[in-house]
């Protein structure tokens, strides 16, 4: 890769942990040529390009528009029940058919994304920030801390993530949103927890700890405001593309029967329903299926766009 | 550090797992509701103080925990697994008949994910940016963001209920018996036998669920190939290798390609593992007699000793995996040993 002098500030490659290049990040260095855009601001800049990522990031908005939209909508409410119209085929009265109760299949897709995708987003968000605080922790304190809260994780992570969070989910007196959710969030902080300790530990070598710590600044002040804010770009990745996995991993559980109970429109447990009904009804677990795919496409692309647009290295590949 | 030592230190590591996972699974069944000696006595009978005492002392109830997990270790030790409150039967029994069930499943699952991932990864990364990368890349798109439980569905509507080209659900016909049980897996029982009919019926029954099963480690391996294989054609040495003129079919496979499998080989190790986990979905859609059915039926019933028992043998199995893979890698790649 070249460079020309005005570009360093905004291309400059970043050591694999994100930890900054002393040579090209001297602070109050000004780069001339070329306004230097923000980090975060290169990245979007980057992302407009991919037309992959964008596309994603409008599945994502999409289902998220149509939850939030859902009262609102002209559509059926998703628990009105009529036996007269159940198991009807997809029609022009309801174009992805009725299930067994005669509900409006495509009511209780759209509601189903109120459920599924931001309690995806929402225990990634959770689990993200407790589990990066307590690799970070664990990788500043280092000594006992730091083996008691790694192995733990270890422990974790050495476990099918399925199995772990049946029994847990057991454990907890059975089915339920709740639970389910909670299990997954036991199942993948340790991840998070180990992204972060590996930043911190190759952060806290830097010279501008060191001298804060010559300094006297205490443990707390050092962590968040000179190692923390230098960690970076691998984190976002992979909580974008855990996102989806939170989704799938939370209708697995509903659709074995020990995540939303009904009459919950809940995408995992809408295809256990069709599941349970027969092949023969094959739009009732269509649609909630197709449902789930495109969400966690959507974070795929996104997430891959996000990688290669926060990680200058892989830009223009 | 030396190779031995590399290996003795990663069974350390593997015996700490076990040892942490056997005292979780010990709590756990100690946070479950419910008071052990009210479930097996009628309320009278438990409420009697001596009765209590003298069931306590004979199951070592009235012992401090950590002995008490002692107790349950040497059980463990000596095959009493606990009896399944929902079969009535003893959990490890059950276990034995059922690992062989789903290590069949695993199998021919990452026979598919290999024989098709891997070609995928290779042809996509030679072909970078034109259309069979693109095609490979969608087709390992779909294998990691399709749920297993949704595809399993999709396939059995398509080949079993639309086509009738594959059986459905289940490990063997109707009516058709297994071989006598030698290793417990179908396939193999019934090649020692020479039983070429229950063979081939069972293995027209492992097709759909082995693709299932192995779709998303299929995904994975494809995607970790490519970029490795990208990542290396780029590098000094093949463009050295071409330069003293080899022809592109040997560059490919003798240079780039040799080292662009060490990742994938972790890979490979790590979704190996990871099959333990989607087995529990894909045997719960083809009604298939392995751990994961088991795993879902006693979690669904709150039946704990045998929850208990699932975990702890998917513990044990995901470890040895782990294990090998970590060694495997120490052997074909040194750097990793040091670290």
């Amino acid at each position: 890769m070249t460079f020309s002098t005005g570009q360093i500030a905004v291309d400059r490659p970043r050591t694999r942990f994100g930890a900054a290049d002393a040579a090209l990040e001297l602070p109050g260095v000004i780069v001339p040529g070329r306004k230097a855009r923000s980090p975060l601001g290169d990245a979007v800049h980057t992302m407009r390009r991919k037309p992959l990522a964008m596309v994603g990031l409008g599945i994502l908005f999409g289902w998220l528009s149509l939850g939030i939209l859902a009262p609102v909508l002209p559509i059926q409410d998703p628990n009105f029940q009529d036996l007269s119209q159940k198991l009807l085929g997809p029609s022009a009265a309801h174009p992805l058919g009725t299930d067994d109760l005669g509900r409006d299949m495509i009511s209780r897709v759209i509601w189903g994304a109120r459920v599924s995708v931001p309690a995806g987003i929402l225990v990634i968000a959770l689990t993200g920030v407790v589990g990066c605080l307590v690799g970070a922790i664990a990788g500043y304190t280092g000594g006992i801390v730091d083996n008691a809260i790694m192995r733990t994780a270890d422990a974790i992570l050495s476990f099918p993530s399925i199995i772990l969070a049946m029994a847990i989910t057991a454990a907890r007196g059975g089915p339920g949103l709740s639970n389910a959710l909670l299990a997954v969030a036991i199942v993948l902080w340790p991840e998070y927890a180990r992204l972060m300790r590996g930043q911190v530990l190759a952060i806290r070598a830097n010279e501008y700890v060191t001298a804060a710590e010559s300094i006297g600044a205490g443990r707390g002040r050092i962590l968040f405001r000179h190692i923390l804010p230098s960690t970076d770009a691998p984190v976002i990745v992979k909580a974008t593309l855990d996102v989806g996995a939170a989704i799938v991993l939370t209708a697995g559980l509903s659709f074995i029967g020990l995540g939303a109970v009904p009459p919950d429109p809940e995408w995992g447990a809408m295809i256990k329903q069709g599941a349970d009904k027969g092949l023969q009804y094959w739009w009732y677990a269509a649609a909630p299926g197709l449902a789930i795919m495109s969400v966690v496409m959507g974070l795929n692309f996104f997430g891959d766009g996000l990688r290669d647009a926060l990680d200058p290295r892989r830009r223009g590949r | 550090m030396g190779l031995w030592a590399f290996i003795a230190r990663r069974i350390v590591l593997a015996m700490f797992v076990l040892v942490v996972v056997s005292i979780a699974t010990f709590l756990l069944a100690h946070a479950v509701p419910g008071d052990p000696i009210t479930a097996i006595m009628s309320e009278r009978q438990a409420n009697n103080e001596e009765v209590r005492a003298a069931l306590e002392k004979r199951w070592g109830l009235d012992q401090p925990l950590p002995v008490q997990y002692l107790y349950y270790v040497n059980n463990l030790r000596q095959g009493d697994w606990g009896e399944s409150i929902s079969r009535r039967t003893p959990v490890a029994q059950e276990l034995r008949d059922r690992v062989p069930a789903t290590l069949e499943l695993a199998g021919f699952a990452m026979m598919f994910a290999i024989v098709v991932g891997v070609p995928l990864g290779i042809v996509s990364a030679l072909n970078h940016d034109r259309w069979p990368d693109h095609v490979a890349r969608f087709v390992t798109l779909i294998g990691t963001s399709i749920p297993v439980f949704w595809l399993g569905l999709v396939l059995l509507y398509v080949f079993f209920y639309r086509l009738e080209w594959l059986p459905g659900p289940g490990r063997l016909d109707v009516g058709m018996k297994a071989p006598p049980t030698i290793t417990g897996i179908v396939t193999f029982d019934a090649l020692l036998h020479r039983d070429w009919e229950v063979l081939f019926a069972a293995l027209k029954r492992l097709v759909l669920p082995a693709i299932v099963l192995g779709s998303f480690a299929m995904g994975i391996i494809a995607r970790m190939l490519r970029s490795s294989l990208l990542a290396s054609l780029g590098d000094d040495y093949v463009r050295t290798a071409r330069a003293k003129g080899l022809g592109e079919r040997s560059v490919v496979t003798g240079h780039a390609l040799r080292n662009a499998l060490i990742p994938t080989v972790t890979v490979l190790g790590l979704t190996t593992a990871g099959l333990l986990a989607g087995a529990v979905l894909t045997e719960t859609i083809f009604s298939w007699p392995g751990l994961g059915s088991f795993a879902v039926s006693a979690a669904i019933k709150l039946d704990y000793p045998a929850l208990l028992g699932v975990t702890l043998i998917v513990a044990v199995i995901y470890v040895l995996i782990n294990l090998l893979v970590d060694i495997m890698y120490g052997l074909l790649d040194p750097r990793i040993r040091s670290s």
